[in-house]
């Protein structure tokens, strides 16, 4: 089933503001940067988005919250974003902060038709208040509820025309349990090649997940933290 | 002399083991990786998904899609493995992983940790580190005794918001390492040349002090 589209435009029809939508990436690493540089273009507002991080002020997420686009983050780490801090202690943005492997269980859950699961992840802290407590094995575990999106939005490396994608590195993060929780899922990825090409062995995300697939036109592929060691 | 972060980081690596797979915390726990003791192996898991962390790259050699959770670039070594967040969380949460350190801004003598989230000033969010203290069996805990104001962070009870309950077993400080047990503090050994009396004045949770305290051998 050919799954490709012919441009980012053509990629994030439909998306509309108010809408709730999943993006992979962990920093700004494995993000969809030529998706999110297109919502800029759209303008749509009130979103809901669902990512780990939130970008930084001039790149990745942070492009949408300058423009104050985004109503709601449930992301679980959000430390490198000065705007971001600033709209959230202001009351402008709500945030739903939550611990990040209970965010990567929620999407794998929404996308593997398992309504809810129990983690002893956040028992004690504010993250369970309100949450119902049973004890496994001796151990209190809270009870941790699945999400979706309407549409989820991933960066692979390598993906075919029948929508199966390869990821690099640690670029894959969270980007294959939410393509497997979007209803509409979007993937934009550095090659395109025709089906046949990539491996069945060695595919990441089957197809079955991603709706439509698209070449990027330009990564940047920033570095949010370039460390090195000095040649001998 | 109380420890530099260089000197938390050695004597923490003395607690590792081989054959262990480790999960270093952002921060002094990084260090760690610096002074594995020789003849021992082990590997470095990082939660945004790489088993097998190896140094950072030469210069010129960077690439934006190999980083660590602190989001560093960094390399791997032969035989390592790449996968999701959900694997790793797996891996975390099935206490596949023998070793967590992390660092913390508070912890309590009931074996509490803070590390998260300073009410109307700081909200970074916890990122992994709430998987990774409720799940892992052994955790050890890199930190300052006290904050700028002179302050003690070892409390019986923290102040700041939880990240999470009766967790930490293990403390390591520029001045001592602390177990905890039977909801007490045990000065278990001190920095080189730094007395007793300095760690007792600078602990404010309830600190059980035996006849003897041995200074740490680094």
């Amino acid at each position: 089933m050919n799954k490709v589209v012919k441009n980012v435009e053509d990629a994030l029809t439909g998306i509309e503001s108010g809408m709730t939508l999943m993006l992979g990436g962990f920093g700004l690493c494995g993000i969809p940067e030529n998706s999110i540089q297109q919502l800029v273009k759209l303008g749509v507002k009130d979103l809901t988005c669902i990512s780990n991080n939130a970008g930084v002020d001039d790149f990745g997420l942070g492009l949408l919250l300058q423009q104050k686009q985004i109503k709601k983050m449930i992301s679980s780490y959000v430390g490198e974003n000065a705007e971001f801090e600033r709209q959230m202690l202001s009351g402008e943005l709500i945030v739903d902060l939550i611990p990040q492997g209970s965010l990567a269980e929620r999407c794998r859950a929404g996308g593997a038709g398992i309504p809810a699961f129990f983690t002893p992840a956040g028992y004690g802290t504010e993250v369970a208040e309100g949450k119902e407590v049973r004890i496994f094995n001796g151990k209190p575990h809270i009870l941790e509820s699945a999400l979706t999106a309407d549409f989820a939005i991933v960066k692979a490396w390598k993906g075919d025309t029948e929508g199966n994608l390869v990821f690099k590195a640690t670029a894959r993060n969270f980007n294959p349990m939410m393509a497997m929780a979007g209803k509409i899922t979007i993937a934009e990825v550095e090659e395109l090649v025709p089906a046949g090409e990539l491996d069945p062995n060695f595919i990441h995300t089957p197809g079955i997940f991603v709706q439509r697939i698209f070449k990027g036109e330009k990564f940047e592929k920033r570095i949010e933290q370039r460390t090195v060691r000095k040649n001998n | 002399m109380a420890l530099d972060k260089n000197g938390i980081a050695k004597r923490i690596a003395q607690e590792l083991r081989d054959g262990w797979y480790v999960n270093l915390g952002i921060g002094i726990p990084t260090l760690v990786a610096n002074f594995i003791p020789e003849g021992i192996e082990v590997e470095f898991q990082s939660e945004n998904g790489v088993l097998g962390m190896g140094p950072f790259p030469f210069e010129g050699e960077e690439d934006a899609d190999l980083i660590n959770a602190g989001k560093q670039t960094i390399t791997v070594q032969k035989g390592a493995a790449f996968f999701d967040s959900s694997m790793s969380f797996a891996m975390i949460r099935g206490q596949h992983v023998q070793l967590t350190v992390l660092g913390a801004m508070e912890v309590s003598q009931s074996g509490d940790i803070a590390n998260w989230k300073i009410p109307g000033k700081m909200v970074k969010g916890m990122g992994g580190a709430m998987d990774l203290v409720a799940s892992a069996e052994n955790i050890i805990v890199a930190m300052m005794h006290t904050n700028r104001e002179n302050e003690s962070k070892i409390l019986k009870e923290c102040t700041l918001p939880l990240t999470g309950a009766g967790c930490v077993k293990r403390v390591v400080t520029e001045l001592a390492v602390l177990e905890i047990k039977d909801n007490k503090f045990h000065l278990i050994e001190r920095a080189p040349g730094v007395s007793v009396e300095e760690i007792v004045s600078k602990t404010q949770g309830d600190l059980v002090v035996p006849e003897v305290v041995p200074e740490m051998q680094l």
